[in-house]
């Protein structure tokens, strides 16, 4: 059974190389730029802490994430769109790319993102029940 | 009726394994986070010191494997296969059952640390491991071995961790049951004896992975010597009507009636049961998920004090398991902080009684 699950993950991820199959994130990928902010997330009981972020347009930010569950989570960033897209998604597993990626349980993981717009975006976790359990929050550029 | 008697045979399954077909039974958390409840029903006896708890779980069909977990208030002494008979004789006992449906029922019957196995047994279809260990080690052991945890289950493990760490992993494999011929709605109860000196019911465990608004419903036996004080209170609905949604109901409360002991006394596993002189209680749960934030404590002794820690209403001390070192570490801290407000007085004296709790 866990073996089975295990290939079944590891076929995902290689497939999710290949392809976002989730949407496009309203903010911009930012990997290019140099690291302007670092933010510290913690995930504990299915809960983002903080829940809640506020930079200027223009900002590039390294949110290091630490999952400290015994079930893995996600930390995807975009607009409602790209929110609703990853509800509704089967990529069971994001390697870590700009605005998105799986926190396994008892892990820290980092993503970068450039905020270049003004406006209003969301971050969540979207493994079953998670975002309706409470795991998002927003991020407040302006 | 029959439909009726099978579903309060039935455990609500807290817990799936990934790879889980059998999605139309009841209590499974599916993949994509939904979860269908069931009626469940539980028997928690309590004599000797010993906690007898009796529950079942249904085959509803399909194939592939699915699991359940249960906090125990203690390490079992052995895990055996219940008999087919006690939980539906109480059901019987409590609720009015028409009598030609009820013979044709009768025909029926059926972490910081790595968590430690205890026990492991096979009963029927169901592979059964009882695990030691914080709620982040039996968080990480369910998901290294299948098990699919919903997003509260790290908070409701630790919930029950904090108070004992002891749990009871169950996975029913779907296609050993159909491959040994268990058809749909037979039931496998599961006898787990317990010895403790401070016996409760978990509950708050039945709303595992489900919203907040979804209707949780169990009936919950409970067999002592003498009658028990019980925390939360139930509300008594012995001499008024059932108040759908009131939470947790007494519906009955009595001496256990010579036939009711003779008759369970006859079922597998029960000879450890007085033959009079034995107390019935009878619970109703009736509520959603999100207010069911309690267990059950009992108060056997006649003390009439049941244990608010136990009931999960008041946090418990963290466990020697969860936080040895912490607790060593606070420990010499508060020694350190007595001796100096021994030797400067009034001042650092102040400052003991300030430091936060262990």
């Amino acid at each position: 059974m866990v073996s089975r699950f295990r290939t079944a993950i590891a076929l995902l991820a290689l497939a999710a190389v290949g392809a976002t199959a989730c949407g496009t994130a309203s903010a911009d990928p930012g990997s290019a730029d140099p690291v302007l902010r670092t933010v510290n997330v913690t995930i504990h009981y299915s809960h983002f802490d903080p829940s809640s972020f506020s930079f200027p347009p223009g900002t590039t930010v390294r949110f290091v994430v630490r999952n400290t569950d015994p079930i893995d989570h996600e930390f995807i960033v975009g607009d409602q769109a790209v929110q609703d897209a990853h509800e509704s998604g089967t990529e069971a597993y994001h390697p870590p790319r700009p605005g998105e990626m799986t926190v396994p349980a008892g892990t820290t993981r980092a993503t970068i993102v450039t905020f270049a717009r003004p406006g209003s975006l969301i971050f969540g976790c979207h493994l079953p029940g998670h975002y309706a359990y409470g795991m998002h929050g927003v991020i407040l550029v302006g | 009726m029959l439909r009726r008697i099978t579903l309060a045979s039935s455990f609500a399954l807290g817990l799936s394994l990934v790879a889980t077909p059998a999605l139309a039974c009841g209590g499974l958390v599916n993949p994509n986070g939904s979860v269908s409840l069931v009626r469940t029903t539980t028997l928690a006896a309590y004599h000797n010191g010993v906690e007898h708890y009796v529950t079942s779980f249904e085959f509803a069909g399909g194939t592939g494997e699915f699991g359940s977990i249960i906090p125990l208030p203690g390490i079992p002494s052995k895990v055996i296969r219940g008999g087919d008979w006690t939980l539906q004789r109480l059901v019987q006992e409590t609720q009015p059952q028409p009598k030609a449906l009820f013979f044709a029922e009768d025909a029926a019957a059926a972490s910081p640390a790595a968590a430690q196995v205890i026990l492991k047994t096979k009963i029927d279809a169901l592979d059964i491991v009882v695990l030691k260990g914080g709620g982040t080690a039996v968080g990480t052991w369910a998901r290294e071995h299948g098990f699919l945890l919903p997003p509260d289950a790290p908070e409701i493990l630790d919930f029950y961790a904090e108070r004992s760490p002891i749990f009871m992993t169950i996975r029913f494999d779907a296609s050993r049951a159909q491959a040994e011929g268990l058809g749909i709605g037979d039931g496998t109860p599961v006898h787990v004896v317990i010895p403790t000196t401070n016996p409760w019911v978990p509950l708050r465990i039945l709303g595992l992975g489900a919203p907040s608004q979804a209707p949780v419903e169990a009936d919950v036996y409970l067999l002592t010597d003498r009658m028990p004080a019980l925390l939360p209170e139930p509300i008594d609905a012995t001499d008024a009507p059932v108040k759908a949604g009131a939470g947790l109901e007494l519906l009955r409360s009595e001496p256990a009636s010579t036939s009711l002991l003779t008759d369970l006394r006859s079922d597998k596993g029960m000879g450890w049961l007085p033959n009079s002189d034995v107390w019935l209680t009878y619970l109703k749960v009736d509520t959603n998920a999100g207010a069911l934030t309690y267990d059950l404590a009992i108060d056997a002794t006649g003390a009439g004090h049941p244990s608010p820690v136990a009931a999960g209403l008041v946090p418990a001390q963290p466990t020697p398991l969860d936080v040895a070192a912490p607790a060593i570490a606070t420990a010499l801290l508060a020694a350190l902080v007595l001796l100096s407000g021994l030797a400067i007085g009034g001042y650092l004296e102040r400052r003991r009684f300030q430091r936060p709790a262990v």
